[in-house]
């Protein structure tokens, strides 16, 4: 399959008080058209940058490095201009931020906030653009469409609430969605609820979606491609086969035994040690290597280089050098 | 033989907790609920925000006044203490919040956050035995002894955690409410946390009554679990039942909502939907809470309101139909 977005050497760094956070160090990926690929890692290291990266939503102190090259259609899209980007957004990329009751605008009714972005992009009457509205709000299940364009956020759920924002960000059919840790403050049956409904729309609209998150169980039944980044780094990528069945780098190993099973009964939870290292001053080798249980003294040294196993499936770690 | 008596430590019956809404509304966050903590089990509480698990939890420690009903702690009943038992009672039963960047004071130094307990039960007799204790404390959350000089922003959430807990343990308490002390953190540091509190309880004995709503977390750590919703407890069981027999027809969605973390499980998964969204609780529905949403619901649950029954040994379900569906 084509790939729809390719990250070359991408590298953000944000120039703060206690020095250059390097949230996002030199990272390569690419995303294949038409399917669902996750961005799997911990809070910090750096998933949410580089989709905010995507979006061009890096503001000041952040910094995307020169080096850096995003092909979206093989277009660099960070070499857009102004109006480029405002086309891009919304008809090439949209985004669906975590927290809807802090994204929606507490003072616009729903329907005006779905119908802004129409009337941005569109020449079209307001009439016209308000229908598209209602239409958008039943794609994502959202009952009585037509009252509830006129009601504000805070009369929605939380669940509702987050409808509401995908239904702004498929408005005009994007390419490709980003999902920004979409379910994280909803309750368990609202987030299969969701879950469910986007799965639909972007198998009927072959939609590519990014799904950035923290929860490897929501990754399990919905993307076909993982990216596990930590501290800033992709350390493994592949399909969902190649990271839940056969895991090559030791922290997606220690990932997905940390998080207890319902169909599993274990004695104690295995941990991974330690905490993540400080962004501002990363570690020179393998940033995984002071939590690595199989740690070996080159680790410390130098970052290991990419390795690919079996097609697609790519991992940076020594273990998986020379010896093996 | 033990007596239930000898074996609860706290035990829970009838208890009510309304809050005024406004001048004429009342929101029924605990309605009528009963059920026991035998000493030394860890008793999960799981239910979708709203369900009245927090409350249920604070008012079981004497944080809240109740509305109605009792809550017995070794058979003296927590809302009636006075005096040196109320004092007495507060060294006993200890709560973890569940955020600890709001939890915890940021103009006071650790020390002086894990000390506080320790002043206040006389619990030390020397400034230098003191700090020797919150030096110990710190080493028993598994943080440095030397951390008691830093201030709380200088800390990651899982370390504030800790901080927490060690503040909890500080007045050596023996029960131990645990309002979702990890739904704040991250899967890495969830399982330290959950590990460090199961280690604790081996250690020292302790009973916690664990809240949550993340079940497969539950069902890790707890010998029971009890299932609220809507200020009503669905059903209590042995998280094994919980898991593989569940009853009611809420738990059974509940569970079939959680994501497996394995792409095959997922695959065969079947879910089991529930129609809408929660309702509010000022306005609940008549009969049985759920009704409305079930998808087994019948003319009589919309009338009657189910009781908790007994179905075998520690297996209590409080539903119309659940002999009849399964």
């Amino acid at each position: 399959m084509d790939a729809i977005l390719k990250v070359e050497n991408l590298s953000v760094l944000f120039r703060t008080y206690a020095g250059e956070v390097q949230a996002v160090r030199n990272i390569s990926f690419e995303i294949e058209e038409g399917n669902v690929t996750a961005i799997v890692g911990e809070s910090g290291c750096g998933k949410s940058v580089t989709s905010k990266s995507i979006m061009g939503l890096i503001n000041k102190p952040g910094i995307v490095s020169k080096e850096s090259k995003i092909f979206f259609r093989d277009e660099n899209i960070l070499e857009y201009t102004e109006k480029q980007w405002e086309n891009y957004r919304g008809q090439g990329c949209s985004m669906v931020f975590q927290d809807a009751l802090t994204a929606l605008n507490p003072t616009m009714n729903i329907g005006k906030q779905i119908t802004e972005k129409i009337l941005v992009h569109k020449k079209v009457p307001k009439k016209e653009a308000w229908q598209e509205g209602i239409r958008m709000l039943e794609l994502v299940g959202i009952p009585n469409a037509a009252m509830r364009m006129k009601q504000y956020p805070h009369e929605f759920s939380g669940g509702m609430r987050q409808r509401v924002m995908i239904a702004i960000a498929l408005t005009l059919n994007p390419k490709l969605l980003i999902a920004d840790e979409p379910t994280t403050a909803l309750d368990v049956t609202i987030q299969a609820d969701i879950l469910e409904m986007m799965k639909d729309i972007q198998k009927t609209h072959g939609m590519t979606i990014i799904l950035i998150t923290h929860d490897l169980g929501i990754v399990a039944n919905f993307a076909q491609n993982i990216i596990v980044m930590y501290a800033g780094k992709v350390v493994e990528e592949g399909s969902s086969e190649d990271i839940f069945y056969h895991p090559a780098h030791p922290y997606t190993e220690a990932l997905l035994r940390a998080v207890p099973r319902l169909d599993v009964s274990e004695e104690t939870l295995e941990t991974i040690e330690g905490a993540p290292p400080n962004m501002a001053k990363p570690p020179t080798g393998c940033p995984f290597a002071a939590r690595c249980k199989k740690k070996l003294p080159v680790c410390e040294q130098t970052f290991p280089e990419r390795v690919e196993l079996t097609k697609g499936h790519e991992v940076c770690c020594w273990l998986q050098k020379g010896d093996r | 033989m033990m007596t239930d008596k000898d074996r609860n430590l706290l035990e829970v019956s009838g208890l009510k907790k309304y809050f005024k809404v406004g001048k004429k509304k009342t929101l029924k966050a605990v309605d009528e609920v009963s059920f026991y903590i035998r000493k030394g089990e860890t008793l999960g509480v799981v239910g979708e925000s709203g369900c009245g698990k927090t409350t249920c939890g604070r008012t079981c420690i004497g944080l809240y006044e109740k509305t109605d009903g009792q809550v017995l702690y070794r058979g003296e009943d927590v809302h009636q203490m006075k005096g040196e038992k109320r004092r007495q009672f507060t060294k006993q039963a200890q709560i973890i919040f569940q955020d600890p960047y709001a939890s915890l004071d940021p103009k006071m130094k650790v020390s002086e956050i894990i000390a506080e307990g320790i002043r206040a039960h006389e619990l030390a007799g020397s400034e230098e035995e003191i700090k020797k204790r919150v030096g110990e404390l710190l080493v028993t959350v598994g943080l440095d002894a030397s951390y008691g000089t830093r201030y709380v922003h200088e800390f990651s959430g899982g370390q504030r955690q800790r901080i927490g807990i060690a503040r909890a343990l500080a007045v050596e308490p023996e029960f131990i409410v645990c309002d979702e002390p990890i739904s704040a953190l991250d899967v890495s540091i969830q399982a330290q946390i959950v590990n460090l509190l199961e280690k604790l309880k081996k250690e020292k004995g302790l009973t916690y009554m664990f809240i949550a709503h993340d079940l497969s977390m539950v069902k890790h750590i707890s010998d029971r679990v009890m299932v609220m919703y809507l200020g009503k407890i669905m059903e209590i069981t042995t998280s094994e039942n919980l898991y593989n027999k569940p009853e009611h027809p809420y738990t059974k969605a509940l569970l079939s909502a959680i994501p497996i973390p394995d792409p095959h499980v997922e695959e065969k998964k079947v879910r089991i939907r529930m129609a809408g969204e929660i309702p509010s609780p000022i306005n609940p529905p008549s009969g049985c809470r759920f009704q409305n949403r079930c998808p087994y619901a019948v003319e009589k649950c919309r009338l009657e309101e189910p009781p908790l029954v007994q179905m075998e040994v520690e297996h209590f379900v409080s539903c119309h139909r659940c002999g009849d569906i399964s």
